[in-house]
């Protein structure tokens, strides 16, 4: 069996595929990779099928052995990468000796790296999926150092690409948001104040949610919302008027107002925000 | 009925109560709409969720609007008999928060039929409509944090059954053996909307 070594993990790294879609009403969400550009692109350097399972590190410092010949890539937040003794680069395929360790270091910006494995992951799916859901607690465990992870065989030719660019991540983040369905509930000015000024990422941020701490929106309607779905992007706005942003694990159901939406395509860059940084709202 | 956008692929239909939530997410599994493909019930809403590329959000809506005049009585889910022991934690409190006497509380949450109205909180949590209307009651003030696998419990207009031990603020009325979420199991879950659910006493 082909399979590669978790040295350390780093500070939290999990196994992520593209998740567990059309699950949610036995209250199972979809979760997979928070970053699913960055994870797709991983996937198709090593000539994967997009939703083969890889590692997904939060702030580098993951380093794994492989025993035998591997292709990996590395994609995601910027990290200096090494390959036993030789230095690597980022959103390229990389060969893999055996008895070589492959370091991530930490990013200079953005939170999450991901490294694909050619012929991936291959721990067992739990309902059609290898992904890590912390809030469900669904999935295979958060990565400790001496674990093994089964390495799959490729069933696709490895591509003839060197390096796919990337463009770099912006100091402030600037995410198009939609009005939400519950945007009744706020004072008419509680979409300008989401728009008016930069919102702190607080350090409670994990890949259920981003706390964020700006502009107070604020609520008219007091009563309790009934619990109803929520969706990857939501802003969920709970008493202290501060947005909660969903996130790939998600809850199901949640039981606060959600006054706009993160257009789906910005939620990926929503997923490399660190603590500490800034987070601006714009109009689509 | 309300139907506003949620996000670019999803329509939030909110509706008056839950036997309509239960109605209208029958009616929409019983005859599909085309590009839709997942329904998320809540307690008052129901998430229609669609894909963009087959379908848009004003196609969703205007079909909604045609399903909900054919909304009538929910063709029956199926039917599981739950075993409680009734030795909660919180059986004493409920009675006296309700004015009932203990065999009382426990007479009326067994005579029920429930049904899952929406499945949420963790993976095979079901919200059960039915509860005597005498037992809703407001969580608990101070959730608990630990609440084994297996509890009975009330909050509100619901019962409920945890899957799983976890944190949780519901008065526990009671414990089953009966694993309504088992991993090892296909499908995991005993609990999804529309099942009909019956508490039995254990002697």
């Amino acid at each position: 069996m082909r399979k590669l070594e978790v040295v350390r993990p780093g500070l939290f790294a999990t196994v992520q595929d593209l998740g567990r879609p059309g699950l949610a009403s036995i209250g199972v969400g979809r979760s997979g990779a928070a970053d699913r550009r960055a994870f797709r692109l991983a996937n198709r350097l090593v000539g994967n099928p997009e939703g083969h399972a890889a590692i997904e590190a939060t702030l580098g410092g993951l380093t794994v052995r492989f025993a035998e010949h591997a292709v990996v890539a590395v994609t995601g937040a910027p990290c200096a990468i090494t390959a036993g003794p030789r230095a690597a680069g980022m959103c390229a395929p990389i060969a893999v000796r055996p008895g070589d360790e492959i370091s991530l270091g930490a990013p200079g910006n953005g939170l999450r790296s991901y490294l694909a494995v050619r012929g991936g992951v291959d721990v067992p799916p739990v309902l059609g999926s290898r992904a890590t859901d912390t809030m469900a607690c669904l999935g295979p465990a958060a990565l400790t150092a001496g674990c093994v992870l089964p390495v799959g065989t490729p069933v696709r030719p490895q591509p003839p690409v060197d390096l796919a660019p990337q463009r770099a991540f912006p100091d402030e983040l600037v995410l198009r948001v939609l009005p939400g369905p519950r945007l009744g509930w706020f004072a008419d000015d509680a979409l300008d104040a989401l728009l008016s000024a930069p919102h702190r990422v607080t350090a409670e941020a994990n890949r259920v949610g981003i706390r964020l701490d700006g502009p107070v929106l604020r609520r008219t309607r007091h009563d309790e919302l009934p619990p109803e779905a929520g969706i990857l992007g939501a802003l969920q706005v709970p008493p202290s008027g501060h947005p909660i942003l969903f996130l790939a694990d998600h809850p199901v159901t949640g039981g606060y107002p959600v006054p706009a939406v993160v257009v789906e395509d910005d939620v990926d860059l929503a997923a490399q925000a660190r603590p500490g940084q800034a987070i601006r709202f714009s109009a689509p | 009925m309300q139907v506003v956008p949620y996000g670019e692929r999803a329509a939030l239909v909110d509706l008056d109560d839950a036997g309509e939530v239960v109605g209208l997410r029958a009616a929409l599994s019983a005859s599909p709409l085309s590009g839709v493909d997942e329904l998320v019930a809540g307690a008052r809403t129901l998430l229609v969720r669609f894909d963009p590329a087959r379908t848009s959000f004003d196609r969703v809506r205007a079909a909604v609007h045609d399903r909900e005049s054919g909304t009538g009585p929910t063709p029956g889910g199926p039917s599981i008999v739950v075993p409680v022991s009734y030795d909660g934690a919180d059986l004493a409190a409920v009675a006296e928060a309700s004015g009932l006497s203990v065999p009382e509380v426990v007479r009326r949450h067994s005579a029920a039929t429930y049904t899952v109205a929406f499945c949420g909180f963790a993976p095979g949590y079901g919200y059960l409509t039915g509860l005597d209307p005498r037992l809703h009651l407001p969580r608990r003030a101070a959730p608990r944090t630990r609440v084994p696998a297996g509890s009975v419990a009330i909050a509100g207009e619901y019962s409920a059954v945890y899957p799983h031990q976890s944190p949780g603020g519901w008065h526990l009325l009671g414990r089953t053996p009966l694993a309504v979420w088992d991993a090892d199991r296909e499908p995991p879950n005993l609990l999804s909307p529309g099942t009909r659910v019956e508490f039995r006493v254990r002697s």
